[in-house]
Formats: C-alpha cells, structure tokens, sequence
C-alpha cells in the first residue's frame, strides 16, 4: 500500500437498511478521489432484518452492535473504529441512500483546500435537491439560531449527517458522541473545542427506503430534548 | 399575620426550587445524568417556579378544573406525573436488562471463539517447532 495514501474512514450506520445497503457501499466501493483511499465500515445497529449478512458478502467493515444503541451510538463506534485504525479522516454517510457516494469528492476537496476540521454537507445552502418537510424546516430555521446564540456559527443544515471530520475531531468524537439525535448537538461540542466547521452545499436524495430516525410523534420530544442538550454542551464545554 | 406567612412559604419554595433546578444542571453538566432524563425533571422544577411566583395561577387552574382546594390539585398531579415516570423508569430498567444480558451473552460466545483459535494457532506453532 502506497503510504502517500491518506485513508478515509466512511462510515455507515445501519438499521433495517437490508434494500439499501448493498447500493451505498457499492457506490462507495466505486469511487475514486485522488490522494485518498476510502474505506466503507458498516456499523449495524442491531438490525432485524439481512442487512448484517448481505454486508458480510460485501467488500467492506462490519461492525455488528449486539444490542441497538442508536444512531450517534453506531456512529460512534465506527469512529472508535476509525480512530483505533489511525485513519486520517472519517465521514459518515447514512445508510438509506440519502447522502449520494459522488458527493464525497466536493468535501474532500474542501478538506484539503480549506484546512477546515469539519465539513459538513448542506442542503440548504442553494436549496437543490431534496428538501424535507416544512415541519422539519422550521425546526432546523429554530435549531440554527439556537445553535448561534450558544457558539457564535451559523450552521445552515445542521442535522445533516453527512459530515467529514479529520482526525484530531475523531479524537474527540470516539470519546465524546451523543447518543440520541447527535448531529445538532456535535456541532456545538466540536466548534466550543476550537474546531474549524465549514458548510458546503451537497445534492440529497429522499431517503431511498427505511425509516428516518425521527418520526413525526417525536418532533416536540426531538426539539426539547436537543435544545437542552445544546444548552447544557454549551454549558459544559464554554471557555 | 397570615400575610406574612403566606409569603414565607413563597420565599421558601422559590429558593428550593431554584436549588432544585440548579443541582439537576449541575447534575447534567457532569455528566451523571443524561439530558433525555433530566427533561422530566427539568419541566417539572421550571412549573414549580412558575407557581411559586404566580401564586393565583395555582387556584385560577383549580377552578377551572373544577377542584375546590388548590392544594389537592397539587397533590393529585403530582402524584399522578410521579406515577407515570416511575412507570418510565421500570420500562427503561427492563430495557437496560435486556441489553445487559445480550451484551454478557455475545461476550461469552466471543471469548469461546477467541479461546479456540489461540489453542489451535498454540498446537500449530508446538507442531512446527
């Protein structure tokens, strides 16, 4: 192996994604970005259905929680992953299919020209593609002046998953990751310990199958939760 | 006189619950108790300040509910709201269990399978030498 190479780490949470999961590493098998090697490691959070063993078939990491622990649980775990494995960099890309292998480029690419420690990839700065719905919208609109009260950045799409990180955030992340909903949350832990975040804008897709991990029931559950998390991070972590 | 007394308690249940609110921050901060628990906690000691400040809330919601004695209301809600959390809890304990179990479980059967092969690649390395 070329030690030239910087490795990425492409991390995949996975639960009862057995339609999807196939089409995301294989698209992420098929990439190709110069000066990096991608590799795909699929955590399944404890699924109930054949994702764990159509992934075993495939040319990628499994790792297989025993019990569920979440999405930023999962996340979590393929970071310890990553970080155990010295990878230069970590991005997470959902299994469902909504976050598009091709657009892993754009962020790396802002990775290396920017020296930013997270880049984070957003719908909502040009508005293309899918956009959720108007529900969400508002509460991503209230989430993002939360956010900025709390670090002083204005993150746009800040529960968008799909986020690269280097490997001193990886550091930080392996040891320190929300559970529940982690995504809001993160940024404030990550920008209040000094990191650099960057948004650009990515192409989503609707999810292709599954379920998100919010459903409609717990939206005022979601808010209240995350906003307190955010105000007790910042709490946490000023300074 | 009464008035004077009345207001002691004011005094008194304001600076308990704002005690009470500011040990469950401290409690978060550290990271002992998980944000998704202390939510329970968190609304329940900020309507506790509310009606420490708003005394005529107390009985205005009394009335309109249709319970004669204010203090009754108190109780039976928060008897009521102590009731479903302990039914949160329980529900959470047996999922904690669960879990436990399962993890204890896949550690065995691993530790099994990490013993055969270390015999195995032992007899191999004593075969060779």
């Amino acid at each position: 192996m070329n030690k030239n190479f910087k490795k990425l780490a492409v991390i995949i949470p996975a639960y009862n994604e057995q339609d999807n999961i196939a089409m995301v590493v294989n698209d992420i098998l098929s990439i190709r970005h110069p000066g990096f090697q991608l590799s795909p490691i699929v955590v399944n959070d404890c699924s109930q259905d054949n994702t764990a063993a159509i992934v075993e078939k495939l040319d990628c990491v499994l790792l297989d929680l025993p019990v569920n622990l979440g999405i930023g649980g999962a996340v979590q775990t393929g970071y310890k992953y990553a970080y155990e494995h010295n990878f230069d960099y970590a991005i997470q890309v959902d299994g469902d299919g909504q976050h598009p292998a091709g657009e892993i480029s754009k962020l790396l690419l802002e990775a290396e020209q920017t020296q930013a420690n997270i880049i984070i990839g957003s719908r909502f700065i040009t508005n293309n593609g899918f956009q959720s719905t108007a529900m969400r919208r508002f509460g991503i609109v209230f989430l993002k002046s939360w956010i900025k009260l709390f670090s002083g950045i204005t993150i746009y799409d800040n529960t968008s998953g799909f986020r690269l990180i280097d490997n001193k955030v990886l550091e930080v992340a392996q040891a320190n990751y929300p559970d529940e909903y982690p995504e809001p949350e993160s940024i404030l832990l990550f920008s209040n310990k000094g990191f650099q975040i960057k948004e650009i804008p990515v192409l989503m897709k609707a999810r292709q199958g599954g379920e998100s991990s919010i459903t409609s029931f717990n939206q005022l559950y979601y808010m209240i939760k995350v906003s307190l998390a955010i105000f007790y991070t910042y709490l946490r972590t000023k300074k | 006189m009464e008035q004077y007394y009345s207001y002691r308690i004011q005094l008194i249940s304001i600076i308990v619950s704002l005690a009470f609110l500011f040990y469950i921050s401290r409690l978060i901060i550290k990271g002992k108790l998980r944000e998704e628990y202390a939510i329970f906690w968190v609304i329940s000691t900020i309507l506790l300040i509310i009606f420490s400040f708003w005394r005529r809330g107390l009985d205005i919601i009394a009335h309109l509910v249709g319970v004669y004695l204010a203090p009754n209301l108190v109780f039976t809600s928060a008897i009521f709201a102590i009731l479903i959390y302990l039914l949160h809890l329980s529900i959470v304990v047996s999922q904690l269990h669960d879990k436990n179990k399962i993890m204890s479980q896949e550690l065995a059967l691993l530790k099994e399978r990490i013993i055969k092969i270390e015999s195995e690649e032992n007899k191999k390395s004593t075969n060779s030498q």
